[in-house]
Protein backbone atom coordinates (compact mmCIF):
# COMPACT_ATOMS: atom_id res chain seq x y z
CA UNK A 1 0.00 0.00 0.00
CA UNK A 2 1.46 3.35 -0.48
CA UNK A 3 -1.38 4.86 2.35
CA UNK A 4 1.47 6.68 4.45
CA UNK A 5 3.85 7.97 1.67
CA UNK A 6 3.83 11.97 0.93
CA UNK A 7 2.19 12.93 -1.87
CA UNK A 8 3.24 15.90 -3.52
CA UNK A 9 0.10 18.02 -3.81
CA UNK A 10 1.59 18.86 -7.62
CA UNK A 11 1.75 15.54 -8.74
CA UNK A 12 -1.09 15.04 -10.27
CA UNK A 13 -0.37 11.22 -11.30
CA UNK A 14 0.76 10.16 -7.82
CA UNK A 15 -2.56 11.69 -5.56
CA UNK A 16 -4.66 9.79 -8.67
CA UNK A 17 -3.21 6.22 -7.33
CA UNK A 18 -2.65 7.11 -3.94
CA UNK A 19 -3.70 4.85 -1.17
CA UNK A 20 -4.52 2.12 -3.98
CA UNK A 21 -3.84 -1.53 -3.13
CA UNK A 22 -0.85 -2.11 -5.92
CA UNK A 23 -2.17 -5.58 -6.39
CA UNK A 24 -5.41 -4.76 -7.24
CA UNK A 25 -4.32 -2.33 -9.41
CA UNK A 26 -1.87 -3.97 -10.89
CA UNK A 27 -4.68 -7.25 -12.53
CA UNK A 28 -6.82 -4.32 -12.91
CA UNK A 29 -4.00 -2.98 -15.21
CA UNK A 30 -3.63 -6.26 -17.22
CA UNK A 31 -7.26 -6.82 -18.04
CA UNK A 32 -7.36 -3.04 -19.33
CA UNK A 33 -3.65 -4.30 -21.40
CA UNK A 34 -5.20 -7.42 -22.82
CA UNK A 35 -8.54 -5.80 -24.05
CA UNK A 36 -11.01 -6.92 -21.50
CA UNK A 37 -13.56 -5.19 -20.08
CA UNK A 38 -14.56 -3.54 -17.00
CA UNK A 39 -17.78 -4.25 -15.26
CA UNK A 40 -19.87 -2.54 -12.61
CA UNK A 41 -18.79 -4.57 -10.02
CA UNK A 42 -15.22 -5.17 -10.46
CA UNK A 43 -12.09 -3.71 -8.27
CA UNK A 44 -11.56 -0.21 -10.01
CA UNK A 45 -9.28 2.78 -8.50
CA UNK A 46 -11.48 5.66 -7.46
CA UNK A 47 -9.90 7.70 -9.49
CA UNK A 48 -10.91 5.60 -12.82
CA UNK A 49 -14.37 5.96 -11.38
CA UNK A 50 -14.58 9.17 -11.03
CA UNK A 51 -13.67 10.28 -14.18
CA UNK A 52 -15.81 7.87 -15.92
CA UNK A 53 -18.53 9.45 -14.27
CA UNK A 54 -17.53 12.93 -14.84
CA UNK A 55 -17.23 12.50 -18.48
CA UNK A 56 -20.16 9.85 -19.10
CA UNK A 57 -22.32 12.24 -16.64
CA UNK A 58 -21.44 15.11 -19.08
CA UNK A 59 -21.94 13.26 -22.25
CA UNK A 60 -25.42 12.17 -20.83
CA UNK A 61 -26.18 15.89 -20.28
CA UNK A 62 -24.75 17.04 -23.80
CA UNK A 63 -27.72 15.08 -25.17
CA UNK A 64 -30.63 16.13 -23.46
CA UNK A 65 -29.31 19.88 -23.55
CA UNK A 66 -28.45 19.17 -27.16
CA UNK A 67 -32.22 18.69 -28.05
CA UNK A 68 -33.09 22.69 -26.97
CA UNK A 69 -31.38 24.00 -29.85
CA UNK A 70 -32.60 21.32 -32.42
CA UNK A 71 -35.88 21.25 -31.10
CA UNK A 72 -35.97 24.63 -31.22
CA UNK A 73 -37.23 24.09 -35.18
CA UNK A 74 -39.37 20.93 -34.97
CA UNK A 75 -42.50 23.45 -35.33
CA UNK A 76 -40.92 25.20 -38.19
CA UNK A 77 -39.31 22.63 -40.07
CA UNK A 78 -39.99 23.15 -43.96
CA UNK A 79 -42.61 19.84 -44.82
CA UNK A 80 -43.82 17.17 -42.70
CA UNK A 81 -41.29 14.96 -43.57
CA UNK A 82 -38.66 17.11 -42.41
CA UNK A 83 -40.90 17.56 -39.43
CA UNK A 84 -41.02 13.95 -38.19
CA UNK A 85 -37.37 13.01 -39.33
CA UNK A 86 -36.55 16.01 -36.67
CA UNK A 87 -38.64 14.92 -34.19
CA UNK A 88 -37.08 11.68 -34.45
CA UNK A 89 -33.56 12.75 -34.07
CA UNK A 90 -34.43 14.81 -30.89
CA UNK A 91 -35.64 11.71 -29.78
CA UNK A 92 -32.90 9.74 -30.45
CA UNK A 93 -30.95 12.39 -28.44
CA UNK A 94 -32.96 11.84 -25.71
CA UNK A 95 -32.74 8.51 -25.34
CA UNK A 96 -28.71 8.49 -26.17
CA UNK A 97 -29.10 10.62 -22.63
CA UNK A 98 -31.32 7.71 -20.96
CA UNK A 99 -28.38 5.16 -21.97
CA UNK A 100 -25.69 7.31 -20.88
CA UNK A 101 -27.18 8.24 -17.65
CA UNK A 102 -27.60 4.34 -17.24
CA UNK A 103 -24.01 3.74 -17.95
CA UNK A 104 -22.61 6.59 -15.57
CA UNK A 105 -25.40 4.95 -12.49
CA UNK A 106 -23.61 1.91 -12.38
CA UNK A 107 -20.79 3.29 -11.18
CA UNK A 108 -22.61 4.52 -7.68
CA UNK A 109 -23.76 8.38 -8.56
CA UNK A 110 -27.73 8.08 -9.34
CA UNK A 111 -29.38 9.99 -11.73
CA UNK A 112 -31.83 12.38 -9.73
CA UNK A 113 -28.00 13.14 -8.61
CA UNK A 114 -26.73 13.77 -11.84
CA UNK A 115 -30.04 16.01 -12.67
CA UNK A 116 -29.31 17.83 -9.95
CA UNK A 117 -25.86 18.87 -10.78
CA UNK A 118 -27.34 20.08 -14.46
CA UNK A 119 -29.80 21.98 -13.03
CA UNK A 120 -27.69 23.81 -10.27
CA UNK A 121 -25.44 24.46 -13.10
CA UNK A 122 -22.57 22.11 -11.25
CA UNK A 123 -22.11 19.83 -14.34
CA UNK A 124 -20.86 20.91 -17.54
CA UNK A 125 -22.30 19.87 -20.55
CA UNK A 126 -21.04 19.95 -24.01
CA UNK A 127 -20.33 24.61 -24.87
CA UNK A 128 -22.03 24.39 -28.27
CA UNK A 129 -25.41 23.84 -27.14
CA UNK A 130 -25.19 27.42 -25.33
CA UNK A 131 -25.47 29.11 -28.90
CA UNK A 132 -28.89 29.76 -30.75
CA UNK A 133 -30.26 28.00 -34.20
CA UNK A 134 -31.03 31.45 -35.00
CA UNK A 135 -32.25 29.90 -38.67
CA UNK A 136 -33.65 26.44 -39.86
CA UNK A 137 -29.95 26.21 -41.35
CA UNK A 138 -28.48 26.54 -38.27
CA UNK A 139 -30.64 22.86 -37.30
CA UNK A 140 -29.36 21.64 -40.83
CA UNK A 141 -25.59 22.75 -39.71
CA UNK A 142 -25.83 21.27 -36.25
CA UNK A 143 -27.27 17.77 -37.23
CA UNK A 144 -24.54 17.13 -39.76
CA UNK A 145 -21.63 18.93 -38.31
CA UNK A 146 -22.35 18.93 -34.54
CA UNK A 147 -23.11 15.18 -35.10
CA UNK A 148 -20.49 14.24 -37.37
CA UNK A 149 -18.03 15.72 -34.48
CA UNK A 150 -19.79 13.56 -31.83
CA UNK A 151 -19.47 10.46 -33.92
CA UNK A 152 -15.72 10.94 -33.97
CA UNK A 153 -15.78 10.94 -30.10
CA UNK A 154 -18.25 8.13 -29.44
CA UNK A 155 -16.79 5.74 -31.92
CA UNK A 156 -13.26 6.60 -30.52
CA UNK A 157 -15.21 6.21 -26.78
CA UNK A 158 -17.19 2.97 -27.37
CA UNK A 159 -12.88 1.26 -27.88
CA UNK A 160 -12.87 1.97 -24.37
CA UNK A 161 -12.26 -0.10 -21.56
CA UNK A 162 -15.85 0.69 -19.17
CA UNK A 163 -17.85 -2.00 -20.61
CA UNK A 164 -21.41 -0.01 -19.84
CA UNK A 165 -20.39 2.74 -21.68
CA UNK A 166 -19.19 1.02 -24.31
CA UNK A 167 -22.30 -0.64 -24.68
CA UNK A 168 -24.23 2.43 -24.75
CA UNK A 169 -21.96 3.98 -27.13
CA UNK A 170 -22.18 0.86 -29.71
CA UNK A 171 -25.91 1.49 -29.57
CA UNK A 172 -25.76 5.44 -30.17
CA UNK A 173 -23.44 5.08 -33.12
CA UNK A 174 -25.88 3.15 -34.81
CA UNK A 175 -28.38 5.77 -34.63
CA UNK A 176 -25.97 8.81 -35.11
CA UNK A 177 -25.17 7.11 -38.78
CA UNK A 178 -29.59 8.34 -39.66
CA UNK A 179 -28.50 12.15 -37.74
CA UNK A 180 -25.63 12.34 -40.03
CA UNK A 181 -27.15 11.25 -43.28
CA UNK A 182 -30.24 13.63 -42.42
CA UNK A 183 -28.05 16.27 -41.07
CA UNK A 184 -26.17 16.11 -44.96
CA UNK A 185 -29.32 15.93 -46.71
CA UNK A 186 -30.48 18.75 -45.50
CA UNK A 187 -27.03 21.07 -45.99
CA UNK A 188 -26.99 19.37 -49.57
CA UNK A 189 -30.42 20.52 -50.26
CA UNK A 190 -29.88 24.06 -49.03
CA UNK A 191 -26.84 24.38 -50.48
CA UNK A 192 -27.70 23.14 -53.77
CA UNK A 193 -30.66 24.85 -53.91
CA UNK A 194 -31.49 28.85 -54.42
CA UNK A 195 -29.79 31.78 -53.89
CA UNK A 196 -31.61 32.86 -50.74
CA UNK A 197 -30.94 29.18 -49.31
CA UNK A 198 -27.23 29.10 -50.30
CA UNK A 199 -26.96 32.03 -48.40
CA UNK A 200 -29.19 30.74 -45.34
CA UNK A 201 -26.62 28.05 -45.11
CA UNK A 202 -23.39 29.58 -45.67
CA UNK A 203 -24.78 32.34 -43.09
CA UNK A 204 -25.16 29.30 -40.65
CA UNK A 205 -21.97 27.72 -41.19
CA UNK A 206 -19.91 30.97 -40.78
CA UNK A 207 -22.01 31.20 -37.21
CA UNK A 208 -21.29 27.63 -36.45
CA UNK A 209 -18.02 27.16 -37.12
CA UNK A 210 -16.14 28.91 -33.97
CA UNK A 211 -17.84 26.40 -32.03
CA UNK A 212 -17.27 23.94 -34.19
CA UNK A 213 -13.52 24.09 -33.48
CA UNK A 214 -14.25 24.97 -29.94
CA UNK A 215 -16.06 21.22 -29.75
CA UNK A 216 -12.63 19.00 -29.51
CA UNK A 217 -11.53 21.16 -26.75
CA UNK A 218 -8.35 22.90 -26.19
CA UNK A 219 -5.04 21.39 -27.06
CA UNK A 220 -4.10 18.09 -24.10
CA UNK A 221 -1.46 18.99 -22.23
CA UNK A 222 0.03 16.23 -22.07
CA UNK A 223 1.02 15.27 -18.39
CA UNK A 224 1.75 11.71 -16.36
CA UNK A 225 -2.31 12.34 -15.69
CA UNK A 226 -3.60 11.97 -19.15
CA UNK A 227 -0.97 8.60 -20.36
CA UNK A 228 -2.61 6.94 -17.15
CA UNK A 229 -6.20 7.95 -18.47
CA UNK A 230 -5.00 6.74 -21.57
CA UNK A 231 -3.42 3.63 -20.09
CA UNK A 232 -6.80 2.95 -18.45
CA UNK A 233 -8.58 3.62 -21.66
CA UNK A 234 -10.89 6.37 -20.31
CA UNK A 235 -9.59 8.77 -22.86
CA UNK A 236 -9.08 7.04 -25.98
CA UNK A 237 -7.90 9.96 -28.37
CA UNK A 238 -6.03 13.83 -27.98
CA UNK A 239 -8.37 16.50 -28.50
CA UNK A 240 -6.19 17.46 -31.43
CA UNK A 241 -6.18 14.07 -33.07
CA UNK A 242 -9.83 14.29 -32.87
CA UNK A 243 -10.06 17.82 -34.42
CA UNK A 244 -7.66 16.77 -37.13
CA UNK A 245 -10.09 13.67 -38.23
CA UNK A 246 -12.76 15.97 -37.92
CA UNK A 247 -11.04 18.45 -40.48
CA UNK A 248 -9.72 15.92 -42.73
CA UNK A 249 -13.02 14.04 -43.33
CA UNK A 250 -15.18 17.06 -43.11
CA UNK A 251 -13.73 20.47 -44.44
CA UNK A 252 -13.13 18.59 -48.39
CA UNK A 253 -17.28 17.70 -47.91
CA UNK A 254 -18.05 21.49 -47.15
CA UNK A 255 -15.45 22.64 -49.82
CA UNK A 256 -17.38 20.33 -52.43
CA UNK A 257 -20.38 22.69 -51.93
CA UNK A 258 -19.11 25.42 -52.26
CA UNK A 259 -19.38 26.99 -49.28
CA UNK A 260 -16.89 29.58 -47.46
CA UNK A 261 -15.02 28.62 -44.16
CA UNK A 262 -14.17 31.95 -42.21
CA UNK A 263 -10.60 30.86 -41.43
CA UNK A 264 -8.46 31.98 -44.38
CA UNK A 265 -5.71 29.95 -42.38
CA UNK A 266 -7.36 26.74 -42.73
CA UNK A 267 -5.62 24.58 -44.96
CA UNK A 268 -3.64 20.96 -45.25
CA UNK A 269 -0.42 21.12 -45.33
CA UNK A 270 2.57 18.84 -46.87
CA UNK A 271 2.33 16.94 -43.87
CA UNK A 272 -1.28 15.98 -44.58
CA UNK A 273 -1.86 18.17 -40.92
CA UNK A 274 -4.37 20.87 -40.99
CA UNK A 275 -3.16 24.11 -40.14
CA UNK A 276 -6.11 26.68 -38.86
CA UNK A 277 -6.41 30.23 -36.43
CA UNK A 278 -5.94 28.88 -33.10
CA UNK A 279 -10.29 28.91 -31.69
CA UNK A 280 -10.44 31.68 -29.11
CA UNK A 281 -10.42 30.01 -25.98
CA UNK A 282 -11.18 32.88 -23.61
CA UNK A 283 -14.45 32.73 -25.22
CA UNK A 284 -14.75 29.15 -24.31
CA UNK A 285 -14.05 29.47 -21.28
CA UNK A 286 -16.28 32.62 -20.62
CA UNK A 287 -19.30 30.36 -22.40
CA UNK A 288 -18.40 27.45 -20.50
CA UNK A 289 -18.52 28.77 -17.09
CA UNK A 290 -22.10 30.17 -17.63
CA UNK A 291 -21.41 33.43 -20.07
CA UNK A 292 -22.64 31.93 -23.37
CA UNK A 293 -26.15 33.61 -25.16
CA UNK A 294 -28.16 30.43 -24.43
CA UNK A 295 -26.47 29.08 -20.77
CA UNK A 296 -29.06 30.63 -18.80
CA UNK A 297 -32.55 29.63 -20.82
CA UNK A 298 -31.18 26.11 -21.55
CA UNK A 299 -31.08 25.40 -17.61
CA UNK A 300 -34.21 27.48 -16.84
CA UNK A 301 -35.73 25.30 -19.60
CA UNK A 302 -34.49 22.02 -18.00
CA UNK A 303 -35.60 22.95 -14.71
CA UNK A 304 -38.75 23.80 -15.28
CA UNK A 305 -39.46 20.72 -17.05
CA UNK A 306 -38.24 18.77 -14.16
CA UNK A 307 -40.34 21.19 -11.81
CA UNK A 308 -43.73 20.71 -13.96
CA UNK A 309 -43.23 16.40 -14.44
CA UNK A 310 -42.84 16.27 -10.74
CA UNK A 311 -45.96 15.57 -9.48
CA UNK A 312 -46.61 12.90 -12.36
CA UNK A 313 -43.55 11.31 -11.14
CA UNK A 314 -44.31 11.57 -7.44
CA UNK A 315 -48.32 10.28 -8.33
CA UNK A 316 -46.59 7.20 -10.00
CA UNK A 317 -44.30 6.41 -7.16
CA UNK A 318 -44.95 3.30 -5.30
CA UNK A 319 -43.89 3.28 -1.43
CA UNK A 320 -42.43 -0.20 -2.07
CA UNK A 321 -40.31 1.07 -4.53
CA UNK A 322 -36.68 0.40 -3.72
CA UNK A 323 -33.66 1.71 -5.88
CA UNK A 324 -30.17 -0.56 -6.12
CA UNK A 325 -27.54 -0.01 -8.65
CA UNK A 326 -28.63 -1.69 -12.28
CA UNK A 327 -26.47 -4.12 -13.02
CA UNK A 328 -25.31 -3.64 -16.82
CA UNK B 1 -40.14 35.60 -18.62
CA UNK B 2 -38.35 33.36 -21.38
CA UNK B 3 -38.53 34.97 -24.76
CA UNK B 4 -37.18 32.22 -26.63
CA UNK B 5 -36.11 31.61 -30.33
CA UNK B 6 -38.26 28.15 -29.52
CA UNK B 7 -41.70 29.34 -29.51
CA UNK B 8 -42.29 26.34 -27.30
CA UNK B 9 -40.60 27.76 -24.83
CA UNK B 10 -41.67 31.26 -24.92
CA UNK B 11 -45.41 30.03 -24.86
CA UNK B 12 -44.34 27.98 -21.50
CA UNK B 13 -43.76 31.13 -19.89
CA UNK B 14 -40.57 30.42 -18.22
CA UNK B 15 -39.18 32.17 -15.41
CA UNK B 16 -35.28 32.51 -16.31
CA UNK B 17 -35.03 32.49 -12.45
CA UNK B 18 -36.47 29.26 -11.37
CA UNK B 19 -34.70 27.48 -8.65
CA UNK B 20 -36.21 24.47 -7.88
CA UNK B 21 -35.53 21.78 -4.76
CA UNK B 22 -33.55 19.35 -5.89
CA UNK B 23 -35.17 16.05 -7.12
CA UNK B 24 -35.20 13.05 -4.33
CA UNK B 25 -34.11 9.99 -3.98
CA UNK B 26 -36.55 7.54 -6.15
CA UNK B 27 -37.64 10.55 -7.94
CA UNK B 28 -36.66 9.11 -10.94
CA UNK B 29 -38.06 5.85 -9.63
CA UNK B 30 -36.34 2.06 -9.68
CA UNK B 31 -34.71 0.32 -12.41
CA UNK B 32 -35.99 -2.94 -14.44
CA UNK B 33 -33.65 -4.59 -16.72
CA UNK B 34 -34.74 -5.13 -19.91
CA UNK B 35 -34.41 -8.33 -22.57
CA UNK B 36 -35.59 -8.03 -26.18
CA UNK B 37 -35.76 -10.93 -28.38
CA UNK B 38 -34.33 -9.84 -31.98
CA UNK B 39 -36.68 -12.54 -33.99
CA UNK B 40 -38.85 -15.26 -33.37
CA UNK B 41 -36.90 -18.32 -32.46
CA UNK B 42 -33.97 -16.30 -31.38
CA UNK B 43 -33.05 -16.12 -27.24
CA UNK B 44 -34.08 -12.70 -25.44
CA UNK B 45 -30.81 -11.11 -25.06
CA UNK B 46 -30.31 -8.21 -22.60
CA UNK B 47 -29.85 -4.48 -23.76
CA UNK B 48 -30.13 -2.34 -21.25
CA UNK B 49 -32.36 -0.69 -18.21
CA UNK B 50 -35.03 2.19 -17.92
CA UNK B 51 -36.32 3.90 -14.76
CA UNK B 52 -40.24 2.93 -14.01
CA UNK B 53 -42.66 3.18 -11.29
CA UNK B 54 -44.24 -0.33 -12.54
CA UNK B 55 -43.62 -3.11 -15.43
CA UNK B 56 -46.22 -1.59 -17.37
CA UNK B 57 -44.15 1.51 -17.89
CA UNK B 58 -41.44 0.12 -17.84
CA UNK B 59 -42.60 -2.49 -20.34
CA UNK B 60 -43.45 0.96 -22.36
CA UNK B 61 -40.50 2.79 -21.59
CA UNK B 62 -38.38 -0.67 -23.11
CA UNK B 63 -40.34 -0.87 -26.21
CA UNK B 64 -39.87 3.38 -26.86
CA UNK B 65 -36.00 3.24 -25.63
CA UNK B 66 -34.98 -0.14 -27.39
CA UNK B 67 -37.58 -1.28 -29.94
CA UNK B 68 -38.31 1.85 -31.85
CA UNK B 69 -36.55 0.61 -35.06
CA UNK B 70 -38.00 -2.37 -35.55
CA UNK B 71 -34.91 -5.00 -34.15
CA UNK B 72 -37.60 -6.65 -31.59
CA UNK B 73 -40.79 -9.00 -31.84
CA UNK B 74 -40.86 -9.60 -28.35
CA UNK B 75 -39.25 -7.50 -25.11
CA UNK B 76 -39.10 -8.98 -21.07
CA UNK B 77 -39.14 -6.59 -18.17
CA UNK B 78 -37.77 -6.93 -15.21
CA UNK B 79 -36.96 -5.34 -11.98
CA UNK B 80 -33.80 -5.02 -11.36
CA UNK B 81 -33.79 -5.72 -7.44
CA UNK B 82 -35.08 -9.51 -8.33
CA UNK B 83 -32.13 -10.46 -10.30
CA UNK B 84 -30.08 -12.62 -8.57
CA UNK B 85 -26.44 -12.01 -10.06
CA UNK B 86 -23.35 -13.63 -9.58
CA UNK B 87 -20.14 -11.74 -8.86
CA UNK B 88 -17.11 -11.28 -11.00
CA UNK B 89 -15.04 -11.78 -7.69
CA UNK B 90 -16.30 -15.22 -8.04
CA UNK B 91 -15.81 -15.46 -11.44
CA UNK B 92 -13.27 -18.98 -9.83
CA UNK B 93 -16.27 -20.84 -9.64
CA UNK B 94 -16.08 -21.57 -13.47
CA UNK B 95 -12.72 -22.51 -13.34
CA UNK B 96 -13.22 -26.50 -13.02
CA UNK B 97 -15.10 -26.40 -16.14
CA UNK B 98 -12.03 -27.92 -19.19
CA UNK B 99 -11.22 -30.27 -17.00
CA UNK B 100 -14.53 -32.10 -17.06
CA UNK B 101 -14.05 -33.39 -20.30
CA UNK B 102 -16.80 -36.04 -20.10
CA UNK B 103 -19.27 -33.83 -20.17
CA UNK B 104 -17.80 -32.64 -23.75
CA UNK B 105 -18.26 -34.94 -27.25
CA UNK B 106 -14.46 -34.19 -27.41
CA UNK B 107 -13.75 -35.96 -24.41
CA UNK B 108 -14.76 -39.44 -25.82
CA UNK B 109 -12.78 -40.91 -28.48
CA UNK B 110 -14.23 -44.44 -30.00
CA UNK B 111 -12.23 -44.41 -33.16
CA UNK B 112 -9.16 -45.62 -31.51
CA UNK B 113 -10.64 -48.34 -29.93
CA UNK B 114 -12.97 -49.64 -32.88
CA UNK B 115 -9.42 -49.32 -34.88
CA UNK B 116 -7.80 -51.40 -32.27
CA UNK B 117 -10.18 -54.05 -32.25
CA UNK B 118 -10.18 -54.26 -36.04
CA UNK B 119 -6.73 -54.64 -35.99
CA UNK B 120 -7.00 -57.65 -33.57
CA UNK B 121 -9.50 -59.53 -35.19
FE1 LIG C 1 -26.57 11.73 -29.64
FE1 LIG D 1 -26.97 12.68 -32.89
Amino acid sequence: MYGNAYIDPNDKAAAMLAGEDPQKLDAFEKRIAAGEKIEPKDWMPREYRKQLIRMIEQHAHSEIIGALPEGTWITRAPGFRRKLALMAKVQDEVGHAQLLYSAAETLGKSREAMINDLITGKSKYSNVFNYPAFTWADACIIAWLIDAGAIINQVANAKGSYGPYCRALDRICTEESFHLKYGHDNVVTLATGTQKQREMVQGALTRWWPPIMHFFGPSDKISNHTEILMRWKVKMASNDDMRQQFLNMYVPKIWDLGLVLPDPNLKKNDAGIWEYTEPDWEEFKKVINGGGPCNAERLAVRRNAEERGRWVREALNTSESKYIVPLA
Amino acid sequence: MIKSLDPRVTRAEIEIENPIAPLNELDQWETYEVFHQKKRGDQHMHVGIVHAPNAEMAFLFGKEQYGRRGFSVNIWVVKTRDVFASEYDDSDIFDTVPEKQYREAGGYKVMEKINKYKKGV
